[in-house]
């Protein structure tokens, strides 16, 4: 059976045991996850941060480190630097028509999680982008003269000292990125996320290799955001309550996010004096 | 060059270590240096006195092809390296092949936010050197040689910052000193630290030129009269005075360098 016919079915099996019979947003959450209805949006966040990240962090790093270190400093650079600044203002939603055009059509990754995890990582690279360029900026000029005048070459210093040094603050970027990006509703919908969805999403790496090792991000897929307006806008009002939870666990999640970002700068910068 | 100087140094046998030839430099469109010539003697100390933004700083980075760094600074003339007489300042020259033979100890300490192990096995590491034995023994020798491996033997794994600002300071001449540099750049070492650090930086200054031909930009003139062999008294991009360094402080031979050693001016 086809992974999509399999999920079919089982999307016709879980309809009745989806309608919540909990009363309170609490008893709600306690077994929020036992059913596949709202595990799959979960999951699907958590592909998903997984493909913006593994693609906006070499993506936006090197951009910096390019930007700083390497590029000529003219008005080529001057003009891009501004770009990026102010890349990082554009609404979601535009950025959402051009996945539209480019990825799901043009490239042929249709609406599936890598469409949208290279939506994300177009929305959160300007992000990166300034907080590694502020991070190596913030590295004074001593260390790395220091660096040079032992005999180091442009790379080694950027590869022994520039980007270690600049770690915390990269790391703080890239988890605010982040946890913008798991509360996105507009790029995703824009792109074609389904608005309701049953079954999860393969887990990564697990299908028959070569090809089906990456059947996970050609799968279709909903996210938290949309899975709660989805619940909103329907009549009863247990799923109100249900939407009220998604919220809650939403929420929870950039907290906990920031609070991650918050303690590895901390943890981090302690070694780093100056 | 022996014409010029009459100190007791001089009686001595001297080797030119380094040169420069009609040395100008340039920030841009800013003539920092103006036709600097003036030998360095192998295993000496040479002091370069002045005031401020009289461009001692921005000589002794030119040795070092430290400007080469900053988009818009230009070199003409030249500085030799004996004994194979290789022009520093030629374009053709690889600046980091320069810095393998020049090493240099800034004005404040700079230690990498690392381990004081790795801050000074780290010219060594850029050097291809990867046997763990040659390492720890070039280390330790480097630290013997800064006067520090007593004080932190124990302790090698700890991170530099930890150090004070005077023993912080010693770790980067021993930094310096690991990759057996044939001159050692000081730019104002001591301005960052006490007294007493102060003493022990200059005492270490006086061992090392047994080993290294050094260079030291000082605003502390007695500094320059208490470690040095030679001086030259820098004025507005231009060598006013270039002596042994009793001649300079006890008889110099200009009167813009009179008037600067005795306070009269600076």
């Amino acid at each position: 059976m086809s992974y999509h016919a399999r999920n079919a079915r089982r999307y016709q099996a879980d309809r009745h045991a989806l309608l919540p019979h909990s009363p309170t947003v609490f008893a709600i959450k306690r077994n929020f996850f036992a059913r596949p209805g709202r595990c799959a949006p979960f999951a699907a966040n958590g592909l998903l941060a997984l493909v913006t990240a593994a693609t906006a962090i070499p993506v936006g790093v090197a951009g910096a480190v390019y930007l700083e270190e390497y590029a000529p400093k003219n008005w080529m650079t001057d003009i891009i630097e501004i770009n990026v600044t102010n890349l990082a203002g554009v609404p979601s939603i535009v950025y959402g028509l051009l996945a539209l055009g480019l990825f799901v059509y043009k490239f042929g990754f249709g609406q599936s999680i890598l469409s949208a995890g290279l939506t994300l990582a177009l929305l959160i690279l300007p992000v990166v982008i300034v907080a590694t360029r502020e991070a190596i900026r913030s590295i004074p000029g001593v260390i790395r003269e220091g660096a040079y005048a032992l005999g180091a070459t442009k790379w080694q210093t950027t590869a022994d000292h520039i980007l270690p040094y600049s770690v915390p603050g990269i790391l703080t970027g890239v988890i605010i990125g982040l946890a913008r990006a798991i509360g996105e509703t507009a790029p995703i919908i824009t792109i074609g996320a389904l608005t309701f969805i049953a079954f999860l999403p393969p887990a990564p790496f697990t299908g028959e290799p070569p090809a089906g090792l990456f059947d996970w991000l050609f799968a279709p897929f909903t996210v938290m955001p949309i899975q709660m307006f989805n619940w909103t806008s329907r009549p009863e009002a247990a799923f109100h309550q249900n939407a009220a939870a998604a919220g809650l666990v939403l929420v929870v999640m950039t907290l906990s996010m920031n609070a991650l970002a918050i303690y590895i700068r901390y943890r981090l910068r302690k070694n780093i004096k100056w | 060059m022996s014409k010029i100087i009459d100190g007791p140094v001089a009686h001595s046998k001297l080797v030119l270590k380094a040169e420069s030839r009609g040395l100008n430099f340039y920030y841009g469109a800013f003539q920092a240096l103006k036709g600097i010539n003036m030998p360095i003697y192998d295993k000496k100390v040479t002091a370069l006195i002045g005031p401020s933004g009289c461009g001692k700083s921005t000589y002794l980075r030119c040795f070092n092809r430290m400007h080469d760094l900053y988009p818009g600074n230009r070199y003409e003339g030249e500085i030799r390296l004996h004994p194979d007489n290789t022009n520093l300042l030629n374009p053709h020259v690889d600046p980091i092949e320069v810095r393998m033979r020049i090493s240099m100890v800034f004005q404040k300490p700079n230690p990498f936010p690392k381990s004081i192990y790795e801050n000074v096995a780290y010219g060594l590491r850029v050097r291809g050197v990867r046997g763990v034995a040659t390492l720890d023994e070039k280390v330790e020798q480097a630290l013997r040689g800064a006067a520090l491996w007593d004080e932190v033997k124990d302790r090698l794994n700890d991170l530099a910052f930890n150090l004070s600002g005077g023993q912080q300071q010693r770790m980067c001449i021993a930094r310096a000193l690991a990759t057996e540099p044939e001159i050692l750049l000081f730019d104002e070492p001591t301005s960052a630290l006490d007294p007493i650090a102060t003493a022990s930086i200059e005492e270490l200054i006086a061992d090392l030129k047994h080993k290294v031909t050094i260079l030291i930009v000082t605003h502390n003139m007695q500094q320059a009269a208490r470690v040095s062999d030679f001086t030259a008294y820098m004025y507005l991009g231009e060598m006013i005075e270039f002596d042994a360094t009793d001649t300079i402080f006890i008889k110099p031979k200009n009167k813009a360098t009179e008037d600067y050693i005795t306070g009269r001016f600076g």
